[in-house]
């Protein structure tokens, strides 16, 4: 089936999701969409398998405008999408979650629906038991009975989200063996991923996205390079890189593991100096967020030893890092760390050490006039803090830090901030790194990364870097290693 | 806050008691009763006498108690539905240290003493067994309190039945009432003792500055708002919660033990009369706001009181009241919601 997208466009708020996207798949493409975190892929998709609705534009299948209302809908149309995570029933039977959605009457057909079943797990060489339990399959087996399921109900465009994330080497050789052969049949796929040697491998076209708009397509064979440059934009100009680097160590982690549901990170080694800035860099999951918060205490590790200014803090609870001068700023702001219904005020009292049983208020107030003048916070004292701007919440967040401080974590320090916050937020962390405090910080921004960080770890499916020297790396060989190429192959 | 805006908020408080009657005298008009005269019975049957007025306040004591302890378990972010049972074990305690001390020779007065403090501790170690649950076990507050509350009535009425049964046979009315050297003094003539007033004001009060003034209240506030940022602030979130569901306990316990020394003077199978239920409803309406327990928990009592005269004067249940008062809770949450978006328009 040919797909068509003519200048689809999709706002939330004031954010441009979708800016003008047009889109031609001819039948019988295995099509891939390429692009960071936030790109605006999964909107894409998901406006053309029904989950929402676009603002503007129109989507056309086999030369056929339509208008697609619903995934029931969008199926109705031959367009099916596999989600990163399986939307099936795990407490149900095979059999069932493949009857579910089938349209027909109060009673189904089982004996129909196995002979079904059976003969489309032969085509494709699946072995599937229809009546096991679905908690029992692995993730590629679900996403094999995801794929005959859309199949069965008719679909002749299949989106696969991010297949290959948390599936077995062997089942992803199986997945696009699978997908290969569906061009045949004029099934067309729509394969999204942020992993450049899977696109490679399997793709016949590549389309590019970033920050909500279509930056350029490729045929297959592809540049790397050229990929690289799409995806993350090639001009980027750093300002003047300052280094506040000192002497002595104040976190050192040997063999560090760490172990959650959907990956493994075995043997991190890293060695931190005062006053120096670590960046993490790395797509969206691939390990940085649990190795962060590893360093903060929040998080168990199952292997190897953390030490905070020669301290062995191994397995000890966020509470204790944090008297050992460790401090984690999450980037879910008011959903982690700023407390929504409290005024600035009282915040700046609750950071603060103790005094007494009651609370001196004009004291309060004080200290928070100060702070608000100091950090530049565009609020009142009594301002509740969900009623502040994003940027001046994070300035919020910056100034209720105690001082001194040894390690401070960030996750995405400044993401969402207009620009002049931006340079305010990293003015006050650098004064930070003067007075000794070492800081470590997930971006996604790679100039973020490569303009304020002394060191760089880039992370790819819970494999972590060397410490990598940003004065000398280049922002294409960072884009690479963050796709998943170029790693040594001991570190696999 | 501005002044205009204060005066909306007003205004939509008031919108929701006046859809709150409007609903219960349709009800009212549904049973074929006559709405007038039933309001006027709950009126005169709370404030028509002095001496009903102070039966209003009998019942106001045990229900403020309840409510300011429920303060706090709010503040954290708590649903204590098992506050029912924690007013109970509050009676079984004060009975049991009052079987225990009342041939023992101490000073009257002191036992009195003994035997509240008594309550308070039992209250306490019944809300800890709803903390445990929650904490370590990972039983939602509302599952765990509501079993216990099961619990709680079954040991009440095994304790009434077996070993605490009057001389003879056990019976609903009781356990065998004490010794009136043993009961909270009263004032002349009346049920109502001013010592009761006493530790319901005085519980009020200190919650309230606890609330308003100290770090305690405030750190109490941040658990109950956004658990996790108060945990990445260094609040030890867990201890905290234990501790608000403990000193809520207590505060039951304290309502269950002046039923016990000053109102029943025994023990009886229903001896929270519901008022752990009730103060949930108070607490849900003040929203926070302390002070205004006080005059919410006095018009609820009102409510109680006046409508046990129903039945004899007009032939209606008494449950009326709790029908207003339930319809008075959810106009209140509906018209908050209303004001909200209406807020968010404006």
């Amino acid at each position: 089936m040919q797909v068509e997208l003519r200048g689809i466009h999709k706002y939330f708020g004031p954010n441009h999701a979708n800016d003008n996207i047009s889109l031609d798949i001819p039948s019988g493409t295995i099509q891939g969409i390429l692009g960071e975190n936030g790109a605006g892929k999964s909107t894409l998709m998901k406006i053309l398998s029904g989950f929402m609705q676009a603002d503007g534009g129109e989507i056309l299948l086999d030369g056929k405008p339509v208008i697609i209302k619903s995934p029931a809908d969008a199926i109705k149309h031959g367009v099916g999408m596999l989600h990163q995570d399986p939307l099936d029933f795990p407490p149900m039977r095979l059999l069932d979650n493949f009857l579910l959605g089938l349209p027909g009457g109060f009673f189904p057909n089982r004996k129909e629906a196995i002979q079904d079943f059976n003969l489309l797990i032969r085509e494709f060489g699946f072995s599937l038991d229809p009546e096991s339990y679905v908690d029992s399959l692995t993730v590629g087996e679900r996403q094999q009975l995801e794929i005959i399921r859309l199949l069965f109900l008719g679909a002749r465009v299949l989106i696969l989200d991010e297949p290959t994330t948390g599936i077995s080497a062997a089942q992803k050789e199986k997945l696009f063996a699978t997908l290969k052969k569906f061009p045949e049949q004029a099934i067309t796929v729509i394969f999204v991923s942020h992993k450049l040697e899977d696109v490679e491998k399997l793709c016949d076209q590549v389309a590019v996205l970033r920050q909500g708009k279509l930056v350029g397509e490729a045929k297959s064979p592809f540049s790397t390079k050229n990929l690289v440059e799409m995806m993350f934009g090639k001009e980027i100009i750093l300002g003047a890189r300052q280094t506040e680097g000192q002497e002595g160590s104040v976190l050192t982690l040997s063999d560090m593991g760490i172990e959650d549901v959907r990956l493994k990170i075995r043997g991190a080694n890293l060695k931190v100096c005062r006053g120096e800035v670590i960046g993490l860099a790395g797509l969206e999951g691939s390990g940085q967020g649990p190795f962060l918060r590893a360093c903060a205490g929040l998080l168990r590790t199952v292997a190897g030893r953390i030490q905070v200014n020669g301290q062995d803090l191994t397995g000890k609870s966020y509470h204790i890092f944090k008297k050992n001068g460790v401090e984690f700023l999450p980037a879910a702001r008011l959903e982690e760390a700023l407390v929504p219904g409290l005024t600035l005020t009282e915040h700046f009292v609750l950071a603060e050490k103790q005094n007494g049983v009651f609370i001196d208020h004009e004291k309060g107030r004080n200290m928070a006039d100060e702070r608000i003048k100091s950090f530049n916070i565009k609020g009142l004292p009594s301002s509740q803090v969900e009623s502040l701007s994003g940027g001046n919440q994070q300035r919020a967040l910056l100034s209720l830090l105690r001082d001194p401080l040894a390690l401070v974590l960030i996750e995405h320090p400044t993401r969402g901030l207009d620009i002049e916050s931006v340079i305010y937020i990293w003015r006050k962390l650098k004064e930070r790194c003067r007075k000794g405090a070492a800081i470590i910080f997930i971006s996604s921004d790679l100039e973020e990364i490569l303009q304020y960080s002394d060191r760089v770890l880039v992370f790819f499916s819970g494999k972590v870097s060397q410490p990598l020297d940003a004065a000398t790396i280049t922002i294409e060989q960072l884009g690479q290693l963050i796709g998943g190429k170029n790693w040594p192959e001991q570190e696999a | 806050m501005t002044k205009n805006s204060r005066l909306i908020n007003l205004g939509f408080q008031l919108a929701a008691l006046v859809l709150a009657i409007l609903f219960t005298t349709l009800i009212l008009l549904a049973v074929g009763a006559p709405p007038l005269e039933a309001y006027k019975n709950i009126i005169s049957g709370s404030v028509g006498s002095f001496k009903k007025f102070t039966d209003v306040l009998v019942s106001w004591v045990p229900l403020l108690l309840t409510s300011t302890g429920l303060l706090i378990t709010f503040s954290a972010g708590l649903w204590n539905i098992g506050v029912e049972g924690q007013i109970t074990l509050g009676a079984i305690a004060t009975t049991w240290m009052l079987r225990l001390l009342q041939d023992s020779g101490l000073p009257p007065a002191l036992i009195i003493v003994l035997s509240i403090l008594g309550g308070m501790v039992g209250g306490a170690l019944w809300a800890s067994l709803t903390g445990v649950l929650k904490t370590f076990g990972g039983v939602n507050e509302i599952f765990g309190g509501l079993g216990l509350n099961f619990v709680a009535t079954a040991f009440t009425l095994w304790l009434i039945f077996g070993p605490w049964k009057r001389p003879g046979v056990g019976s609903m009315s009781g356990t065998e009432p004490f010794d009136e050297a043993l009961w909270l003094p009263m004032f002349p003539e009346l049920r109502l003792s001013p010592w009761a007033l006493v530790i319901a004001l005085a519980a009020i009060v200190i919650v309230y500055l606890m609330l308003q003034g100290t770090y305690f209240g405030l750190r109490l506030k941040a658990v109950g708002k956004n658990f996790k940022a108060a945990y990445l602030l260094g609040i030890p979130t867990w201890q905290y919660m234990m501790i608000s569901f403990m000193l809520c306990g207590a505060l039951a316990g304290a309502a269950g033990a002046i039923q016990v020394t000053a109102v029943y003077h025994r023990l009886i199978p229903s001896i929270s009369s519901g008022y752990g239920y009730l103060g949930l409803l108070v607490a849900m309406l003040v929203n926070y706001q302390a002070i205004w327990a006080v005059p919410v928990a006095l018009f609820f009592a009102g409510l109680n009181i006046g409508s046990i005269q129903l039945p004899i004067v007009l032939k209606l249940d008494s449950s009326l009241s709790g029908v207003l008062q339930g319809m008075l809770v959810l106009f209140v949450l509906m018209v908050e919601g209303a004001r909200q978006q209406f807020m968010r328009r404006s």
